[in-house]
């Protein structure tokens, strides 16, 4: 069977996020890139099936800026099988991104889609949803737990939801989006970072594909929130206990 | 002039907390787009819930049947596209709960719609705040067309109260069509506990890996929510390591909580955890490293071995309540 894993290039989760003076995008001088960290769950998973089921193939696909390609690498190295690449010079919105993708899922015809459930620099928490609905296929968000059916036509998933973790059964082609506990990454070899150089990276102009893109929605400014600064210390559990009570009234 | 349609979540009958600030979110774009606020709920056996709903001065369209006893995208998806064409809607609602998240792109998807999420404002008709970048940033979204769609944070806004002229309620049959009846519902382990839900909480006490291990949540942390009535949180790091069930994770990637009283204990205060508490009202970090950056965002802080202040804490407590 085909996997299909997207990967989104985002700023390093450690790195601090400054905003432009003119409010209109983040400051990227040094920046570091990394891979979202949802995107290695899922490159994970996808491994962990291939292990299983012989014959799998994983392949990658982010959609941006050539520099993408460091993170394709990283993925390969992880032990995916080839990768593509489509080009983009603007950020494309949710539902946009669903649509380029969809577009792919035309050609490649992957029987499973994995994604991370959320970007850790936009945290819209929607690309995999909207893709399951353009493509008319199930999806399960937020896994915990995939358990592929012996026949691979059908998946068991556990999801985390508020209050609890849910399973849903779902016929495949469908669309399963990771969470963070769904395993452990592993960390790319150095043989897997040698055999990533000569694995396929394909290269796809945006405008080839002819997926709709147009944006229903535009960032019209970026603003830092008010920072909240600290209080004080209090010397003892008794003081802590007695400003709760009568200075804060909270308790 | 469109209406806007919030779709009512529901558990066991009743209408969580985060429904009704969805509700209240509706209401409050209503007014900005000039149209009507109408809810709607789905499921099996929902009459009860569809009149309760309609005492929140709102009309209720009321979707019953088999296909809806779970929740599922799949079908809610197009349940809930069939009604925004029926109803002449312009803006759906919904809170950024598990269900939410997991249902509204999905809509989006199936109207062609601009969507933003996790929205923390409503400016005007067409524009919202949402935090990005793990609160790091807030972003004016402008989203142009119609409908368009939006998931609204929990601690944005308050809850809608009974009151007002009564709504009616409309019953629709909606059946959704074979591509939208694929996934089924297996079954839903809940985390069975006695104590508030941690996104309806007053008092929130979250521990860390400085708690060391499961038990120590039992020993040390529990009894203190117990006095305080609080709700338990914990940080990835703690969910991470199996101490605690996965749905009490506070954060970024977790919950987003903002009680009255956040009690941090054993927590360094990490950008990621932080994205998931402050907005509290109070903010008490426990802590034995003085470094640590908890401390330059808490109002109370106490340089202290959690095991030894956090039982004392709970004595205090017991004391005071007593008194
Ligand atoms: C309402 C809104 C308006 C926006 N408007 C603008 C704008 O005007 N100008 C601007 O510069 N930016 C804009 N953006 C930001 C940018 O376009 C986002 O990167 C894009 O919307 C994808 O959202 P996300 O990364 O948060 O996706 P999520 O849904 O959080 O991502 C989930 C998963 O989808 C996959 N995925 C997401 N993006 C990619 C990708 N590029 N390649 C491969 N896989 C991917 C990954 O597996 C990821 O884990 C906007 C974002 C939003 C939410
Ligand atoms: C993609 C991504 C998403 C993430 N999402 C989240 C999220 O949603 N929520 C979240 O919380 N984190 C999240 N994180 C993780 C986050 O970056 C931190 O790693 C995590 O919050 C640390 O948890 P902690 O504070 O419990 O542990 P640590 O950072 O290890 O801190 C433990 C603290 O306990 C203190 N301590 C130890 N022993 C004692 C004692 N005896 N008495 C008193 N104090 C003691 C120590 O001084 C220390 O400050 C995310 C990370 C990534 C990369």
């Amino acid at each position: 069977m085909k996997i299909l894993v997207t990967v989104k290039r985002v700023p390093d989760p450690e790195t601090v996020i400054k905003i432009t003076p003119d409010g209109t995008s983040i400051v990227t001088d040094n920046v570091k890139w990394v891979m979202n960290p949802f995107d290695e769950i899922a490159i994970e998973e996808a491994l962990r099936v291939r292990e299983k089921a012989a014959g799998t193939e994983v392949v990658l696909l982010s959609i941006g800026q050539k520099a993408a390609q460091e993170q394709l690498r990283t993925g390969l190295a992880m032990g995916a099988d080839r990768a593509i690449l489509v080009l983009a010079d603007q950020p494309l919105e949710p539902l946009a991104v669903a649509r380029v993708i969809e577009k792919l899922v035309g050609t490649e015809k992957p029987e499973l889609i994995l994604l991370g459930k959320q970007a850790i620099d936009d945290d819209s928490n929607c690309v995999g949803q909207m893709l399951a609905e353009l493509l008319g296929w199930p999806q399960a968000t937020f896994a915990s737990k995939v358990e592929l059916g012996a026949d691979q036509k059908s998946a068991r998933v556990t999801r985390e939801v508020d209050g609890g973790l849910e399973t849903l059964a779902i016929p495949l082609p469908a669309v399963v989006t990771a969470d963070l506990r769904l395993n452990e990454p592993r960390y790319a070899s150095l043989p897997g970072i040698m055999k990533a150089r000569k694995k396929e990276l394909k290269e796809i102009p945006l405008a080839d594909l002819g997926a709709d893109v147009t944006p229903r929605t535009k960032i019209v400014k970026l603003e830092t929130p008010p920072k909240r600064t600290g209080g004080r210390k209090v010397a003892s559990v008794q003081e802590l206990v007695q400003v709760l009570h009568n200075e804060a009234k909270v308790i | 002039m469109g209406n806007v349609l919030v779709v009512a979540e529901h558990l066991h009958g009743k209408f969580p907390k985060t429904t009704l600030v969805g509700l209240q979110a509706g209401k409050q774009a209503a007014t900005l787009v000039g149209g009507k606020c109408l809810a709607a709920v789905l499921g099996k056996g929902i009459d009860g819930l569809a009149a309760e709903l309609a005492e929140y001065g709102v009309d209720v369209v009321a979707v019953e049947g088999a296909a809806y006893e779970h929740y599922l995208a799949d079908a809610y998806t197009a349940a809930v596209a069939e009604i925004v064409g029926r109803k002449d809607v312009e803006m759906v609602v919904g809170a950024a709960t598990a269900v939410g998240k997991d249902l509204l792109p999905r809509v989006a998807a199936r109207l062609g719609a601009g969507m933003a999420s996790d929205v923390t404002a409503i400016v005007d008709a067409h524009t919202f705040k949402r935090p990005m970048y793990a609160g790091n940033a807030i972003a004016t979204v402008r989203i142009d067309g119609s409908p368009r769609i939006v998931s609204v944070r929990t601690t944005a806004f308050d809850a809608a109260v009974k009151g007002g002229q009564k709504g009616t309620v409309e019953k629709l049959a909606i059946t959704p069509d074979a591509a939208h009846a694929q996934a089924r519902f297996v079954e839903f382990a809940e985390t069975k506990s006695d104590r508030p839900v941690l996104t309806e909480a007053r008092i929130v006490c979250s521990g860390g890996r400085g708690l060391k291990n499961g038990e120590n949540f039992t020993i040390y942390l529990e009894p203190l929510c117990d006095a305080l009535g609080a709700a338990m949180g914990a940080s990835r790091a703690a969910v991470d390591a199996g101490f605690v069930p996965n749905d009490l994770q506070v954060g970024q990637t977790g919950k987003v909580v903002a009680p009255a009283l956040y009690i941090a204990v054993g927590i360094s205060g990490a950008i990621q955890h932080l994205a998931g508490m402050k907005d509290s009202k109070v903010i008490v970090a426990i802590n034995k490293d003085e470094e640590a950056p908890i401390f330059q965002i808490a109002d109370y802080g106490l340089v202290a071995d959690l095991f030894k202040a956090v039982p004392e804490l709970t004595e205090e407590v017991k004391k005071l309540k007593g008194a």
